[in-house]
């Protein structure tokens, strides 16, 4: 069962078993940390191993960037909203995609029917970027790119734009999330197999750590596998056994640890317990600067720097009385606060009905304001350290993280174990057992199996999908094409080829590409003739 | 008695396949078969497998928004097959004023976000004893 367990004899409560396995104590005291030792365990914030977070003074230097995920229609509407945000004090882009672009698809493509611009920003060009970030201010202004399979061609389309508008590429900060590995276990948005998804994310490191220097080319993401099913445990050690295969990857080419360790972010969950998840983002803090620094021998304190976004929360939420969502969502704010994040994105209240209208995302924006400017959650860092049962949480979350990335080592490594289905069946099966529990009351959802209020159905305002979105999406793909010199786009997607097939970095051939206005969808359709297509492991 | 066939699928590109994967433990559960597609079928494909499957039931798994535009497709294959008779049920993220147009367009029952696994096994039980099939 995933959530915690409690059990009672009649208004007591004889045990609480958090998701984690791990039995909470009634009370805790000095023996619970009794081992504990300060300069060991928990150093100051800004040293290792960064228990207490990443910087000296956290966020009374500088707050968590508010990234709210954004992107509507066409990449002249996901435009105004970006620019709506940062009027309204966002300070960070959060790019959502639609799904015909995060699969390789062009707007034109019957496969695409239904969907473009419906879940996030249709793109099929660089055409599309340089409308989407038009008015920007792309040296001020990092940017999440939340696209996997193709978030080489992504980036590629970043660097473009920012090129057009007079950006240095030392000042622009893209990070596409580019998780291949979890998009298997979890979000589903796979093109190529394993082994060539690695790779694509491989080239995007290299090339990063060269020519985008203060880009992170990965995000790992515990988020969506524990969104998935998986416990706060889980979310951690496939997160960590998912980033390891990327950078053994890395290794394999030549490059060292120090040059791109600190360039790797996490994205992570912040629902469920309150203190469980604390707990865990700072046991995950201390377990990665560990293992950077003592299994892969980093020198640089910047590679052994657990960078995150924890945000979310999407499965936590309920569709029933969708207004006590607001309420959850500040309590995940809150634990996203307490657990020295440097970003932070909240879902929306209405996310059981529809993408976030207008409303709903100004909410889960003004929440993280209020948090920073009304409750002091800036004053002070790392506020809970030394609190005896948070200081014995996390220790017991940091060792069972370490037992359950040592059974994946057993299955062989994360590719393996993500090729054979193995996560994927772990992850569905909790998913199973969690909603089991809540609907027999086992688990209580108030709202949902508890404290039930008769209501008629919500009134949330719906982001109504435009139709007609396609059609000017389709019909500016075709002015592009027409205007575009097919011979470099020829050329270009050639060299494409070459490159994919001869093991050579693609990210140039990919950036003469893009400049050519050679499409997403043409890319992929090399990619795919040199990969193949990944094939799902049956899990029932 | 025969037990009740079910193919849950998930249409178009949608990648969340949480309750799909739910609705299928819960559907073998209770002792049905239960075949699952997998992500990113087309609705000719969801309905190819249906027919070959002998399914009695397609249900569709929605997250996108893109549920009207499925259930419509896949029900039109269907037909195009001979095999209107396949009942096809919805599941996903459904703003209730979609609900009504899901069942015009001849959907048999909508399971929202949250639905109880009550509600879902007593459709499947109750439509398979009315053609004397085990839902159980």
């Amino acid at each position: 069962m995933t959530g915690t367990t409690y059990v009672k004899e009649g208004e007591d409560i004889k045990e609480v078993i958090l998701e984690s396995g791990i039995r909470v104590k009634p009370v805790y005291g000095p023996d619970d940390v009794a081992g504990l030792d300060y300069a060991r365990d928990l150093g100051q914030p800004g040293e290792y191993p960064f228990t207490r977070g990443i910087h000296p003074r956290m966020y009374r230097s500088r707050p968590w960037t508010i990234r709210q995920y954004a992107g509507f229609g066409t990449p002249e509407e996901t435009n105004r909203r970006f620019a709506f945000l940062i009027a309204n004090g966002q300070t960070g882009l959060n790019v959502a995609f639609d799904l015909p672009t995060q699969m390789g698809l062009d707007s034109d493509d019957p496969l695409a029917e239904g969907e473009v611009g419906r879940v996030g920003m249709a793109v099929d060009t660089l055409r599309d970027f340089e409308i989407a970030f038009a008015g920007i201010d792309l040296a001020r202004t990092g940017t999440s790119l939340t696209i996997n399979a193709v978030a080489s061609v992504a980036l590629a389309m970043y660097q473009a734009t920012a090129e057009k508008y007079g950006f240095p590429l030392d000042r622009i900060s893209a990070t596409p999330q580019n998780d291949i590995l979890k998009e298997m276990i979890g979000r589903g948005m796979w093109i190529f197999p394993v082994d060539a998804g690695i790779r694509l994310i491989g080239d995007t490191i290299e090339y990063s750590v060269r020519r985008l220097p203060r880009s992170y080319p990965v995000s790992v993401c515990g988020y969506h596998i524990r969104e998935s099913g998986a416990t706060p445990v889980q979310e951690i050690a496939y997160a960590f056994a998912i980033a390891t295969t990327y950078i053994d990857h890395v290794l394999e080419r030549g490059l060292a640890i120090d040059d791109f360790a600190g360039r790797i972010s996490f994205n992570l969950d912040i629902y469920g317990n309150f203190f469980e998840q604390i707990a865990k983002f700072r046991a995950a803090r201390r377990l990665w600067a560990r293992l950077i620094r003592e299994r892969y021998q980093a020198r640089d304190p910047r590679s052994w720097q657990f960078r995150m976004l924890a945000g979310g929360g999407g499965a936590g939420l309920t569709r029933q009385q969708p207004e006590n969502n607001i309420v959850r969502g500040a309590y995940y704010a809150l634990i996203s606060a307490l657990s020295g994040t440097q970003t932070q994105a909240l879902c929306s209240y209405d996310e059981a009905y529809t993408i976030p209208s207008e409303k709903a995302a100004l909410i889960s924006l003004m929440t993280n304001h209020i948090l920073l400017e009304e409750m002091g959650l800036r004053d002070t860092a790392d506020p809970l350290a030394g609190s005896y049962y948070v200081e014995a949480l996390t220790g017991g979350i940091e060792e069972k993280v370490r037992e359950e990335m040592a059974r994946i080592e057993q299955l062989g490594g994360m590719a393996r174990a993500v090729e054979t289905g193995w996560v994927q069946r772990e992850v569905a099966r909790q998913a199973y057992q969690q909603e089991k529990a809540v609907q027999e009351g086992r688990i209580t959802k108030v709202g949902v199996n508890k404290y039930v209020v008769d209501e008629s159905e919500p009134n949330v305002e719906l982001h109504r999908y435009d139709p007609g979105v396609a059609a000017r999406q389709v019909a500016r793909l075709k002015i592009v094409k027409a205007e575009r010199e097919e011979r470099l786009v020829a050329g270009s997607l050639r060299e494409l080829e070459t490159a994919a097939r001869t093991g050579r970095n693609v990210m140039p051939v990919l950036l003469s590409a893009v400049k050519a206005y050679a499409t997403v969808g043409e890319i992929t359709r090399v990619f795919k003739d040199v990969f193949g297509e990944f094939r799902e492991p049956p899990i029932f | 008695m025969r037990r009740l066939r079910v193919l849950i699928a998930k249409p178009g590109l949608d990648g969340h396949d949480r309750g799909a994967k739910t609705i299928a433990y819960l559907l073998r559960d209770a002792g049905m078969e239960v075949v699952y597609t997998g992500l990113h079928k087309t609705p000719a494909q969801i309905a190819a497998v249906a027919v070959q499957e002998d399914a009695d039931f397609v249900g569709l798994s929605v997250l996108s928004g893109a549920h009207l535009w499925a259930a419509e497709k896949v029900l039109a294959e269907l037909a195009a097959r001979n095999a209107a008779d396949i009942g096809v049920v919805v599941g996903g993220v459904v703003p209730a004023p979609d609900v009504a147009g899901l069942k015009a367009l001849g959907v048999r029952a909508v399971f929202p976000g949250g639905s109880s696994f009550a509600d879902i096994l007593g459709f499947f039980q109750e439509s398979g004893a009315k053609e004397g099939v085990s839902g159980k």
